[in-house]
């Protein structure tokens, strides 16, 4: 990271990248981010990441660029969740925590095999915990699509996602393909984690796709709103992080940047537990509508 | 088993429906039709098979034998086209161009922080199963407010929908499935565990629906005596099998008493009605007795504890 040492680095390339790709993977997470804690799968989220973690380092030790490792076992993960038990949640949840278990073995056999055959002592680091600063620009394009195509199948998807969240029954009555939505969600949603695995790491990258949303959801009551909140809670926190790291270079211990990633989760946090400041009797039912509850209720 | 009125005007028609699930028999031979505006309660314990029958309606469960005629098409054609096809121009007094079956499911299971607004749900009805985004106009708002305020739904319409009580919640999803203008409208359960004030605020508005807009209701419940005074018919389910008619019809010893298939008591209680099982001696014969009533825990259906 010897180009952060140099002065007046916003106008470096590699700071320039990674406030490009920052963006476009904010609004990729933060927007997908919606549906993923609407739906009720973040878990499916962080699963997908860690199976993804399996892919950098195997690309890593094949010598790929670890985004390609990140979207091929990510979208083959999310095929496969939609596979393994659709019936029955707590199946999925076992069989998710089987397979989770699995690809993190291997993705620590990989990581092993592949510091022993290169000198890059790094790979570790930069698999689990991003590696925005040192993307290589012939990788931007790819990423920048990437980021698009999730974006464009999320959005086209999104008022039978929310009447699919509302009720399947419902959306299965009016012809809506539950099954197929379910899977193009999911493979959005890895190609969200794949770019965020890049961004701020595989490790971390639940928090740029559930932080954002989720305090998004607590200040904005529709959809269009959450969303476009979500993405905007998420790249102030990217373009944050990225503008602390660069600044942390000269704090204790001088001489080495912080990594990013941290920056922008604990901004994330942040973010989110302001909400709780802002407004902390949001969720009471007003008492002049509906009924008293306490009254005899009708039938078993 | 059950008579059909042969009515060229029959806005859905079920004849000898029969559903098998895994090898068990849970609907047998079921057959009714239900005429525009009439307000028809699918009446049965828990378990009967009402929302087996709704499902077939929906065209969600392929029956294993018989057929489901919706305005003289067969089931599932009345679908509204699917994510491709194009959104349905909005407009009032446009007709009932729009789909014919509007549902209303069970209760929600949904947390406070779904982004949905009430007014959101509503005009997911127009279009949710479309991709793309709205345009927002005018009509479409105005469309929204005017079918909020035909539920008595309106004064809520910018909270969430995960924050509402049950029956709040009941009215507005019946506001989304009435915003196509169905003209059947299935409801399943929409009473079950709301307070005595909620339902019948709940009947009021589906009595005035079917009796001002002629939308025929169909309404599931294990508890019949909300719906009495509204009711025009009873379609009673009990173990997989239906009888249909007038409350007189249905609601006799010996009717009811063949559909267990073990004596059952009716008993008119202060103008309520209560189904009361009897002994087990009469009928413990027939193949049906056991099956009926195993697995309820209460003896006493259809009664109204106020």
């Amino acid at each position: 990271m010897h180009w952060l040492i140099e002065p007046g680095l916003l106008a470096s390339s590699p700071v320039r990248v990674a406030v490009l790709v920052g963006t476009v993977v904010a609004i990729t997470s933060a927007v997908v981010g919606v549906f993923t804690v609407t739906r009720g799968q973040s878990f499916a989220g962080h699963s997908l990441a860690d199976v993804a973690t399996t892919g950098g380092s195997g690309a890593f030790l094949v010598g790929l660029n670890q985004f390609w490792g990140f979207l091929a076992f990510g979208v083959a993960a999310a095929v496969m969740l939609e596979v393994i038990g659709v019936q029955r949640r707590r199946g999925r949840d076992v069989a998710t925590g089987v397979v989770l278990g699995a690809a993190l073995g291997l993705a620590a056999l990989f990581l092993y095999l592949g510091s022993q055959h290169s000198s890059t002592t790094g790979a570790s680091f930069t698999v689990l915990f991003g590696s925005i600063f040192v993307i290589q620009p012939s990788t931007v394009p790819a990423l920048i699509a990437s980021g698009v195509i999730a974006l464009i199948v999320i959005v086209a998807l999104s008022r039978v996602l929310l009447l699919t969240s509302l009720s399947p029954d419902v959306a299965a009555a009016r012809g809506v393909p539950v099954r197929a939505v379910g899977v193009a969600y999911l493979v959005a949603l890895a190609i969200s984690v794949s770019l965020s695995s890049v961004a701020i790491g595989a490790v971390l990258s639940t928090a740029l796709l559930i932080g954002p949303a989720a305090t998004a959801l607590r200040v904005a009551k529709g959809p269009v709103r959450a969303m476009v909140t979500a993405a905007a809670i998420g790249v102030a926190v990217t373009w944050l992080g990225i503008l602390l790291a660069y600044d942390s270079y000269y704090w204790p211990p001088h001489g080495h940047a912080w990594p990013v990633s941290f920056f922008i989760v604990a901004l994330v946090v942040v973010a989110y537990l302001l909400t709780y400041l802002h407004r902390p009797a949001r969720r009471r039912r007003s008492p002049s509508l509906g009924t008293p509850r306490a009254e005899v209720e009708v039938g078993a | 088993m059950s008579e059909l009125p042969t009515s060229s005007g029959d806005l859905l028609r079920l004849d000898g429906i029969t559903v098998r699930l895994s090898g068990r028999e849970v609907l047998h031979d079921v057959s009714f039709a239900i005429r525009p505006g009439e307000f028809t309660g699918l009446i049965g314990p828990n378990g009967a098979g009402k929302t087996t029958i709704l499902r077939v309606i929906l065209g969600l469960l392929a029956p294993s034998a018989g057929t489901v005629t919706v305005a003289g098409q067969a089931s599932g054609s009345h679908r509204r086209g699917g994510l491709l096809g194009l959104g349905r121009p909005i407009g009032r007094g446009d007709g009932r161009g729009g789909s014919v079956v509007g549902y209303v499911p069970q209760k929600l299971l949904i947390e406070p922080d779904m982004p949905l607004r009430v007014r959101d749900v509503v005009a997911l009805g127009i279009d949710g199963n479309k991709l793309g985004v709205p345009f927002p106009s005018r009509a479409r708002r105005e469309l929204v407010a005017e079918t909020l305020r035909a539920v008595g739904a309106d004064s809520f319409a910018d909270k969430r929908v995960g924050e509402l009580s049950g029956g709040e919640q009941q009215r507005v999803m019946i506001a989304h499935a009435l915003i196509s203008r169905p003209r059947l409208l299935l409801l399943d359960e929409p009473l079950a565990n709301l307070d005595i004030r909620s339902a019948q605020g709940i009947v009021a508005v589906l009595a005035k629906l079917a009796r001002e807009q002629q939308i025929a209701v169909l309404i599931s419940a294990h508890d019949m005596n909300p719906l009495a005074p509204v009711m025009d018919r009873i379609v009673y389910v009990a173990a997989g099998r239906a009888a249909v008619g007038g409350a007189d019809e249905v609601l006799r010893t010996d009717v009811l008493s063949q559909l267990y298939g073990q004596h059952v008591d009716v008993l008119h209680v202060h103008g309520r009605v209560v189904i009361v099982a009897g002994d087990d001696g009469e009928d413990a014969g027939s193949p049906h007795a056991g099956d009926d009533l195993a697995g309820q825990a209460d003896p006493v259906y259809g009664s109204g504890v106020a």
